[in-house]
């Protein structure tokens, strides 16, 4: 589970993946909205491992 | 603007939040006071460890986003295009590093009272030399940092038509004095305030703008006619050879990024440890922030806004396009968003000076109150020290320093992080010292050898690799610690805390 935090590195180092201009999302080349994207996704993750290990932990 | 044109609604405006802020920034030494020893170091220099979920954000957020980045991130964009958008990787993958890493730092920190990095260190491997190090490196890194928050600052105190260096030197002064009485909590106080006034500014800028310049496809397309027309080395997508040195940036920039002094006292004043998880789950907000500033870098080609230095970009382009008073307000944000860094930063500082130096050497029986007392007058010196440079040496230094600052602060990764995970738990402090050593030297000697740029031209069986500086010395610094351990077996003491 711990391993998902390793995605955002994939997705956002392999930069041959994303660098492109098509398809753009209103008005903004996929390079843009592609990495933009990777900020929910990587809360998103970080939250389900959270979520898994550590919430019952004191606040 | 005409530059020495006052503009006195944008004055006006700026000084009401400026006086606003420096009221609550001396008022913070009341707020959230703790029964304890308010004498003690740990109310002064971590706010008495008890910042929940929310300060947390507020206060890394305002910290880890400073103002200077407000200006340099356009800057950047401005002048190169999608490379200058390293930034944003760098700062998402940097809290999947926060989340594994930190939590783990602050519960060491808690247990045995650390307050810097040098306690860490100490703590873990009782070598002074190791601590020495690391502690030297903090404060060397985040000196030109707190240099550059003030160039931040006078980027728009210009933009408002003022000269001379008198209101810089007055705001500076300013921010010195409440540091002073009440330490961390007066830029967590602050924080809220900055951090507020940045998210209007942005979202105003990024709806506001667009729509008066014909949308972001407009935007986007003055961008690459004007970056074609510049020859083509750069544009709206990465050319092939800068995927490495993007990549390499993003994260070696995310690696540094929680050593530095700031960041890290930041970290420590977390009242528990999974403080420190939300915000890793909650921080990369203020990332959207940052890429849509990013934007601006763009926005001022379709604005037309022509700047002699690329650091003007978003001061003119908001002169330009906003109404007098809501310049004065994203000016007042800018400023107040130096603020909150600069204080963090010489309370890191300060913190290092005192406990990995005064303590260690000079006075071993220091009370936690001498050393608030001590902390307290280095943040003073710290912060004059960092104002005279920008008053008397070229900003290009400071420019210079930062970049080299980054080099360096990855180089204490290793005796930080390490020790917190299973394998590198074999590491003891020599093979640490000896990897921190080449990694420092080597990193500096390219950085010079390639006249301060942060990429390193690598060649490898005929072909070249650029990589970031820092990272390519941080492998160094790895495989050198490595080797030396092997051949020194288990000698090296280790003590578990």
């Amino acid at each position: 589970m711990k391993y998902l935090l390793l995605l955002p590195f994939i997705g956002l180092l392999w930069v041959p993946f994303f660098n492109r201009e098509m398809p753009p999302l209103f008005g903004m080349p996929f390079f843009y909205w592609y990495q933009f994207l990777w900020i929910p996704i990587t809360s998103f993750l970080t939250w389900l491992v959270y979520r898994r290990y550590h919430q019952g932990e004191e606040e | 603007m005409m530059p020495g044109h006052i503009d006195w609604t944008a004055l006006s405006v700026f000084v009401f939040f400026f006086l606003l802020v420096t009221v609550m920034g001396f008022w913070a030494s009341r707020w959230q006071s703790s029964g304890r020893d308010p004498k003690h170091l740990d109310e002064w220099g971590l706010g008495g460890r008890k910042f929940g979920t929310w300060i947390t954000w507020f206060l890394v957020g305002g910290d880890f986003y400073t103002a200077y980045t407000v200006v340099a991130v356009p800057a950047l964009v401005y002048a190169v295009g999608a490379y200058g958008f390293f930034a944003l990787p760098y700062t998402i993958i940097v809290y999947p590093i926060v989340f594994l890493v930190m939590p783990k730092l602050w519960h060491e920190a808690h247990r045995q009272g650390h307050v810097t990095a040098g306690d860490v260190v100490w703590g873990r491997y009782r070598s002074r030399a190791l601590e020495l190090a690391v502690a030297i490196t903090g404060v060397v890194a985040v000196m030109p940092y707190i240099a550059l928050q003030l160039v931040g600052m006078q980027v728009v105190i210009q933009g408002l038509g003022l000269s001379g260096e008198i209101p810089l030197a007055a705001a500076f002064v300013i921010l010195a004095l409440y540091t002073y009485s009440a330490g961390l909590r007066a830029p967590a106080l602050i924080a809220f305030v900055k951090d507020l006034m940045i998210y209007i500014v942005v979202l105003v800028a990024v709806i506001l703008v667009p729509a008066k310049l014909g949308g972001y496809h407009h935007v986007l397309e003055s961008a690459r006619q004007a970056y074609d027309a510049k020859g083509g080395a750069t544009g709206l997508i990465l050319k092939p050879a800068q995927f490495l040195p993007y990549a390499t940036l993003a994260l070696g920039s995310a690696m540094a990024a929680f050593m530095y002094p700031h960041t890290l006292t930041g970290i420590f004043a977390a009242k528990s440890a999974n403080t420190i998880r939300k915000n890793a789950i909650y921080l990369p907000a203020y990332t959207i922030l940052l890429g849509l500033i990013a934007m601006l870098g763009y926005m001022a080609y379709a604005a037309n806004v022509h700047v002699k230095s690329a650091t003007d970009v978003v001061p003119a382009l908001f002169s330009s396009l906003f109404p007098s008073w809501f310049t004065g307000f994203a000016f007042s944000a800018i400023a107040i968003g130096a603020l909150v860094p600069a204080a963090v930063m010489s309370i890191g500082a300060a913190n290092l000076f005192t406990r990995n130096f005064w303590k260690a050497y000079v006075k071993p029986d220091v009370t936690p109150a001498g050393e608030a007392k001590v902390a307290k007058i280095v943040s003073l010196v710290v912060k004059v020290g960092a104002l005279v440079c920008i008053l008397f040496l070229p900003t290009q230094f400071a420019l210079d320093l930062q970049l080299l600052g980054g080099v360096w602060i990855v180089q204490t990764f290793p005796a930080l992080v390490f020790g917190l995970f299973g394998f590198g738990k074999w590491f003891r402090a020599p093979a640490l010292l000896t990897g921190w050593v080449v990694g420092i030297a080597s990193g500096t000697w390219w950085a010079f050898a390639d006249d301060v740029k942060p990429v390193h031209a690598l060649h490898l069986g005929g072909a070249t690799y650029a990589v970031y500086t820092g990272l390519l010395a941080l492998a160094l610094n790895i495989v050198v610690a490595i080797v030396v351990q092997l051949f020194s077996g288990k000698r090296g003491e280790r003590v578990t805390g």
